[in-house]
């Protein structure tokens, strides 16, 4: 009667390990799988290995897991909410939301002053400033959305929403001293790594936040998934489910691009490929499955990002591109139609 | 009286309906005058653009009155939560889904959205009351099927298999014949006769099937330009009341038959 996924999402979580201690083997020095356990759960003989594994390659591990599983939940969460497949944290404007804010807090600095300069230009500030403009955007996207029934308006009007903040960004570096434009480049390749324990705790703790916010905003999203008429006739307070998912979704995304930049195509392909496997619209199933999906991928693309054995590191925001924009393409092509 | 009373489902008393908006109100129908008896099918037909909608989303609270009473269970509209609304009144509309990716089970399980838990568990008294809604419209055989693999007729069985699993006293159908030929208006209607019977519910739908509608619905509620009313539709004949429907420069109704035929 009802299909159980109890299989899929047992080998799902067992690969999910698997990248996991996969992710945390490779790098520019090559650690066995044993070692791995060693460092993490006793002691190795070889320290170096250890502090490699556990100051760099845990934290951008889980960092990692992070980052994908939360693009994955929010990118379904706006598919749903704006009944368009096409939908994600990027493609509505919400990540240059968050670049805006990152962009006035780095490069806006040296605009407003010196006072606030130094003082500024901590994690916590681009944090926060990420998560504000992420917000604004993603409510400016949603205010608009309720007057424009159309889809594909919407669609655009998240875009121009984007381009907005990149004329916004371009004035700003006008003005802007080089190192100053360095910082904001490199912030917007994306970066997994250079994380400390203490600031993935606070990541943890607001993507955590987060998904138990989209947790409780699973039986509204089964509703809206019929429409708004019906979904009101059922008993659901539109308005209410709505600012849940909306809140979710920019705690989620916001922190992500402040911590690792924007990273793009994890949002919109996850969910998409979540769908081959599990052949439901139930978020009960979805939510988890997306989760799982996303950390998987992004596990694979951190490392491939770290090209095994050699000492550069690719943008990881390079990769997840390289790696989203085909499946897009090739769910298109397979399809002929993209649902939700 | 008392004892009529009680067996009321729906009450209107001296409604208004139309648009508010900041410009002025836009009045569309009247001193609309109305009770719906428990376990009745009842068909509401007009001519186009007369405000059969309008009423409809009136009676189910999407859209504003302008003035007048409504009651639901004796109980009056405005006080009513739209979580108490959801166990009393379920609807099936003109609109297409968001989302044509739902399975059928899928879709009439959200009809226990208003029942389930905080996550929207379906208990095993869920499940019998959406298999037992999936045996009454006759869709069991398309329960793993998506809505996108779906006839429109057969969509619209899904979507009144929601509507019951929902388990509400009203059923409220914006026209469900509208898109379906001939066998399926037919048939349609049919199951609304059959279901009206067979659970007690009380059905409210709109429909341009003039001719069906007279022969199966226990009451009809006529739209014209002048009045709203509200009768068994043999008493609508006697009284002429169709022949106020439309112009009379094309079709005439012909009592006899209880249907509409072109003027030669």
């Amino acid at each position: 009667m009802k299909i159980n996924y109890t299989y899929q999402f047992l080998s799902l979580t067992a690969l999910l390990l698997l990248c996991f201690v996969f992710n945390l083997s490779l790098g520019s020095i090559s650690i066995p799988f044993t070692e791995v356990f060693k460092s993490l759960f006793a002691s190795t003989e070889n320290k170096t290995w250890e502090v490699i594994i556990m100051e760099f390659r845990l934290p951008k591990a889980l960092t990692a897991i992070m980052v994908g599983s939360g693009l994955g939940v929010t990118g379904l969460l706006m598919q749903t909410l704006f009944r368009n497949p096409l939908a994600g944290p990027f493609v509505l404007g919400i990540s240059s939301g968050a670049s805006l804010g990152v962009a006035l807090v780095i490069l806006g600095s040296g605009l407003f002053g010196g006072l606030f300069a130094t003082a500024l230009i901590t994690k916590w500030s681009i944090v926060i400033a990420a998560s504000l403009g992420s917000f604004l955007v993603l409510l400016a996207v949603l205010a608009v959305s309720n007057k424009v029934r159309d889809t594909m308006a919407i669609l655009i009007i998240g875009l121009m929403f984007g381009s907005i903040t990149a004329a916004v960004v371009s004035v700003l570096s006008y003005f802007s001293s080089a190192e100053q434009l360095q910082q904001y480049i490199f912030w917007g390749f994306g970066s997994l790594s250079n994380l400390s324990w203490s600031e993935i705790l606070i990541f943890f703790l607001i993507y955590a936040l987060g998904l138990v916010l989209s947790m409780f905003s699973i039986k509204g999203l089964n509703g809206l998934l019929l429409g708004d008429n019906y979904a009101k006739s059922l008993g659901l307070n539109l308005k209410q489910s709505r600012l849940i998912i909306i809140l979710a979704t920019s705690l989620i995304a916001g922190t992500i691009t402040a911590f690792s930049g924007p990273i793009a195509f994890i949002g919109l392909a996850i969910p998409h490929l979540t769908r081959q496997i599990f052949k439901t619209t139930d978020h009960k199933i979805l939510l988890p499955a997306v989760f799982l999906f996303g950390a998987i991928v992004m596990l694979i693309c951190d490392s491939i990002a770290q090209v095994p054995g050699s000492d550069y590191t690719l943008p990881i925001n390079a990769i997840t591109a390289l790696v989203g924009a085909p499946v897009v393409i090739w769910l298109l092509v397979k399809q002929r139609k993209m649902m939700f | 009286m008392a004892k009529e009373t009680s067996h009321s489902i729906l009450k209107v008393e001296e409604l208004s309906i139309g648009y508010k908006s900041k410009k002025g109100d836009t009045l569309i129908a009247s001193d609309i005058n109305f009770e719906l008896q428990k376990g009745q099918l009842i068909g509401l037909v007009g001519a186009n653009g007369i405000g059969k909608s309008t009423l409809l989303r009136t009676l189910i609270k999407v859209q504003p009155e302008l003035s007048g009473r409504l009651f639901l269970n004796q109980k009056d509209l405005k006080s009513t939560s739209i979580l108490e609304l959801a166990k009393q009144l379920s609807i099936v509309l003109t609109e297409p889904l968001s989302s044509k990716n739902l399975s059928v089970f899928e879709l009439v399980s959200l009809g226990r959205h208003p029942y389930t838990n905080w996550i929207g568990r379906l208990t095993e008294a869920d499940s019998a009351i959406i298999n037992k809604a999936l045996t009454l419209v006759n869709i069991t055989a398309l329960k793993d099927k998506k809505c996108y693999e779906l006839s429109d007729g057969q969509l619209q069985k899904v979507m009144i298999a929601r509507a019951l699993a929902q388990d509400t006293d009203l059923i409220v159908l914006d026209e469900p014949t509208s898109h379906l030929d001939m066998y399926h208006k037919a048939y349609i209607l049919k199951l609304l006769q059959k279901l009206t019977k067979e659970t007690g519910k009380t059905i409210l739908f709109s429909s341009h099937e003039i001719d069906l509608a007279i022969q199966l619905c226990d009451t009809m509620i006529v739209m014209t330009k002048d009045q709203v009313v509200c009768n068994q539709p043999c008493q609508l004949i006697s009284e002429g009341i169709f022949n106020a429907l439309f112009p009379k420069d094309l079709i005439v109704f012909d009592e006899k038959t209880g249907s509409f035929r072109v003027t030669k």
